[in-house]
């Protein structure tokens, strides 16, 4: 039996506002429990919302660059459900009327192919606070820092197919948003979260079947696992002869599954309506034209641009402009190192990542510029040291604030390049391994490395690889 | 010094005939010595009176158009450091840290606080009865009601226990209080003044405005309180003109509509009389009288208990016992502290209108109830649109009976509703309007309603003073508070 698979998303972007959506009160992240909730954010009585404005600029911006209509006239309404880290008993949302609207997404397949994804809407609406189930003794503790955090929630159509174009799409928007500037992205903050719902059908069948909602999905890799472990469960449901229910479910990161949290007879009913203390969202006549003039050139555009300027492959120019920090980077370096972009390339994703990863820093925080950086890669095209001996160098960089040159200077590590002084050493180590030679010679290609390591161990690396293979190509005959 | 309006009582302390402090000191042996009868205040801050009164007298004429003026403010309004009950259990240990907009405009203003006034719980009725601190009683007639929301407002300006008060008015809840009382009461434009720090019960049919003697003192009060707030987003960015100063231009050739659905069955008759001898004071001042017609206001009652419901169910859904108000004695869990908090913590009124509000919002009955009711809202507003194209105030009694019975309608919630079939429609439509006594049947106040288009709360105090110049009714006191 073949089964299709119907993946829709709800993301939750918290918009990186210095306010609330309708307070003053600061929206960082970290601070003391309910040290940033206001008479508004604590839902006092008698208090009152005001929206703020660039929230709503954020979700229009974006809204641009996902080509979507931005609608002059939003409305928000209020979504009625009695929990403890919701203050007022209602949620400020939108409805009917949001601010963003019919906008479309494309991403690429793992073929190589795109796929053009709907965004059905994005609208506004603030945040819960947070409930604390640990430390307080059986008791819950309320946080309400979160409390009026702006959100857009970003609902897709359910036009995707499986859970790697779902990944994809997602990371697509998390690099917009972050692009844009609108949102830091931090999902292990919560920043930047979704909930995914997942339907199955027999190849064929016009109907949709009955979906699931997973929800809080805060990582890639949770969205990827709780989708395919939602299609698995789903189909060993319907082939077992019972129905998929209509139901919110919850991922399990420990056992890596999903389990239901309420089913749809236990659903709310939010009774939504036009929340009476705030006015239908006006948009100031040119706020739009300032936007479209701020709007950055977005990921696809730049990915395209760094093929056709840099000459880069699709796969690495897609994954050096999946951050608009680290484009930014990478084009420095290119800048100061007179072109060598594949290199740069490598060195960002590669080395400079991977430090960057494991001393869990941004790309704005690293502790080796764009321009050392580009030294160093040039010291690899003049040849003056190896790509090997390079990743040594860029250590003792990482560690100080010594140039590349300093660092190949104090340690000696300029390449052999007197053919002379390497022929002898070639010859040394060809003399001292008759046996190894014979090998080679009888056609065991393999032992060719044997002889390249000698030589490199004997001078700790500096022969340059190109040189040593061609001596020994003309000394082992 | 109490049977002084606001307007002469700052003539007064102008000249330094007598002082805030002794002003004040009097009103406060007032309340001390009747209030009792009343029940009009909830909570009373003497000490913080006389110290904000000597304050007053310091500032002199350096001080705002009520300085030194004693006022009360409906337990409704938040202020800081002072209890604001709403006169429900719910908020009986609610302090809140901050003023309400209306609040800091008067203390601008110089006006001192005598301190909370008694009100229908969460202004959710229409006689003072629902409140958790007692029944209000009528200065006229103790047995009966003050009328409501606002129903200690209103007493204690009746019985000159305050010279002036605020009130708040959802449906009528200035207006019909005023008319049971026998004194003047406005409601001005829906966002001509700030709704901040006013306890929500319906939002988009809140309003605070005032009660005193005269048309005049109102003019005083409206003065301070009107006014952009960018607190709150539904108040209107409007300049506030200067309403005293406008009290004495002439009212000749002003028009003025009767509603004919207003004049019909369950008016009483001698009510009706009441009206037309203010008709013919107004004129005899040169007004035009002539005949209109609002067709659709049979239908705002309805409309209104839907609308007001469905927002209160939501507004209230914050009194929930987790952050602050009444929580029940050891819950049992999430559950049970919701339910026990809620139900023992809020009036029989108040969880009707929850419960109905509820339920006209929820799915499957939105579009039948609250759906339709907006529109019907829709038709009221055009029916007074209509009306501003013909004349430049609209008449009508306030109520259609006077003061009814403690008791008397408790029990039975639509008849009560009903008495505020004049009313409720200019709150629907967000219009301004004014109760002015105008006489008295069988001992009870009469009031008559005047209403006029947006942010003409000019037109309104004008028609009420000129009025008032002519006629007596509002200087007339229950003999048991002389």
């Amino acid at each position: 039996m073949e089964w299709e698979v119907v993946i829709g998303l709800e993301i939750h972007t918290q918009l990186n506002t210095k306010t609330k959506i309708f307070s003053a009160a600061a929206t960082a992240y970290g601070a003391d429990p309910n040290t940033q909730a206001c008479a508004v954010d604590l839902g006092l009585p008698g208090v009152l919302p005001v929206l703020n404005k660039e929230a709503v600029a954020k979700a229009a911006m974006f809204g641009l660059a996902v080509d979507a209509t931005i609608n002059d006239g939003s409305v928000f309404d209020r979504k009625n459900y009695f929990y403890p880290d919701l203050p007022k008993g209602y949620q400020i949302s939108q409805l009917a009327i949001p601010i963003v609207e019919h906008g479309k997404l494309e991403i690429a397949l793992e073929d190589g192919s795109t796929k053009v994804v709907g965004i059905t809407r994005a609208h506004l609406e603030e945040d819960a606070g947070k409930s604390l189930h640990e430390d307080f003794d059986g008791m819950t503790g309320i946080d309400l820092n979160r409390a009026g955090t702006p959100l857009i929630e970003i609902v897709s159509e359910p036009e995707m197919s499986s859970a790697k174009e779902a990944v994809a799409y997602m990371k697509k928007i998390h690099s917009i948003v972050q692009y844009l500037g609108i949102c830091d992205g931090n999902m292990q903050e919560g920043s930047f979260r979704c909930d995914a719902n997942v339907s199955v059908r027999r190849k064929g069948e016009m109907e949709l079947g009955t979906r699931t909602e997973t929800k809080n999905l805060n990582s890639f890799r949770f969205v990827e696992r709780a989708i395919n472990y939602e299609i698995e469960r789903q189909i060993d449901v319907i082939e077992s002869g019972g129905r998929v229910v209509q139901e919110t479910r919850l991922y399990d990161a420990d056992d890596d599954s999903t389990r239901t949290m309420r089913t749809k007879e236990e659903a709310n009913d939010y009774r939504y309506f036009p929340d009476p203390d705030l006015l239908p969202v006006k948009l100031d006549a040119d706020l739009l034209v300032q936007l479209q003039e701020q709007l950055p050139e977005l990921p696809d555009v730049k990915q395209k641009r760094f093929c056709n300027q840099y000459g880069l492959n699709n796969d690495d120019a897609e994954q050096i402009s999946a951050s608009r920090d680290m484009a930014d980077y990478f084009e420095q370096v290119v800048k100061y190192a007179n072109g060598e972009a594949k290199m740069a390339v490598n060195w960002v994703s590669g080395e400079l990542s991977g430090a960057l990863n494991q001393n869990n820093l941004e790309i704005g925080q690293t502790q080796v510029s764009a321009e050392r950086l580009a030294q160093l890669i040039s010291r690899i095209s003049d040849n003056t040291i190896s790509g090997k001996i390079a990743k040594e160098v860029f250590q003792a960089m990482w560690s100080s604030d010594k140039t590349a040159d300093q660092v190949i200077e104090e340690k000696g590590l300029q390449q052999i390049l007197d053919i002379g002084e390497l022929e002898a050493i070639v010859d040394k180590v060809v003399g001292e391994n008759p046996k190894q030679a014979e090998q080679y010679l009888s056609g065991k290609d393999k032992v060719f490395g044997f002889f390249v390591g000698k030589v490199m161990q004997i001078t700790k690396g500096k022969a340059n690889p190109a040189q040593v293979n061609e001596l020994l190509k003309s000394k082992l005959v | 010094m109490h049977k002084l309006t606001v307007a002469q009582q700052a003539k007064a302390l102008a000249a330094k005939e007598f002082s805030s402090e002794e002003l004040v000191n009097h009103y406060i042996q007032r309340i001390e010595s009747h209030d009792e009868q009343l029940n009009s205040f909830v909570t009373f801050t003497p000490e913080q009176a006389i110290e904000n009164a000597k304050q007053a007298d310091v500032r002199g004429k350096q001080g705002g158009i009520l300085n030194g003026i004693p006022i009360a403010l409906k337990d409704i309004f938040c202020t800081d450091g002072v209890k604001t009950s709403c006169a429900s259990r719910m908020l009986d240990n609610f302090i809140a840290p901050y003023d309400a907009a209306v609040v800091t405009k008067l203390n601008q203003a110089g006006a001192v606080s005598l301190g909370k006034t008694n009100m229908d719980e969460f202004a959710m009725g229409s006689s003072s009865e629902s409140s958790f601190y007692g029944v209000v009683k009528n200065p006229w007639d103790t047995e009966r009601v003050p009328g409501g929301s606002s129903g200690g407002s209103a007493a204690a300006v009746a019985a000159r226990l305050a010279p002036a008060s605020m009130g708040t008015d959802t449906g009528g809840s200035i207006r019909q209080p005023a008319a049971f009382c026998g004194i003047t009461g406005l409601k001005p434009t829906y966002g001509r003044v700030s709704r901040y720090g006013m306890i929500a019960y319906a939002s988009s049919l809140d309003q605070g405005g005032s009660f005193g003697i005269t048309s005049e003192d109102c003019a005083y009060m409206l003065q301070a309180i009107a006014g952009h707030d960018a607190r709150d987003s539904t108040s209107v960015d409007q300049p506030v003109p200067d309403y005293v100063a406008g009290l004495n231009r002439s009212i000749k050739g002003l028009r003025i509509g009767l509603p004919e659905e207003f004049f019909q069955e369950g008016l009483d008759a001698g009510i009706a009389e009441k009206i037309q001898q203010a008709c013919d004071v107004l004129k005899s001042l040169g007004c035009e009288i002539k005949p209109i017609s609002l067709p659709n206001a049979k239908l705002a009652i309805a409309a209104y208990y839907v609308i007001a419901p469905a927002e209160c169910s939501s507004n209230l859904s914050r009194f929930d016992g987790v952050r602050y108000g009444y929580r029940c004695e050891n819950p049992k869990g999430l559950e049970d502290m919701y339910l026990r908090s809620r139900s023992e913590g809020l009036g029989e009124e108040v969880k009707r209108r929850i419960m109905v509000g509820a339920y006209a919002l929820s799915a499957g009955y939105y579009d039948a109830y609250y759906l339709k009711a907006q529109k019907i809202r829709r038709l009221i507003s055009e029916d007074y649109r209509a009306a501003f194209n013909q004349v430049d105030a609209v008449l009508s009694p306030t109520t259609p009976t006077t003061a009814f019975k403690v008791n008397e309608k408790s029990n039975d919630p639509i008849t009560m509703y009903l008495s505020d079939i004049y009313t409720i429609g200019v709150n629907l439509a967000g219009l301004p309007g004014i109760s002015l006594p105008v006489g008295f049947q069988q001992n009870l106040p009469v009031g008559m309603q005047l209403v006029s288009n947006y942010f003409e709360e000019q037109t309104l105090l004008n028609l009420g003073h000129q009025y008032q110049q002519q006629t007596d009714h509002h200087l007339q006191m229950p003999k048991e508070f002389e």
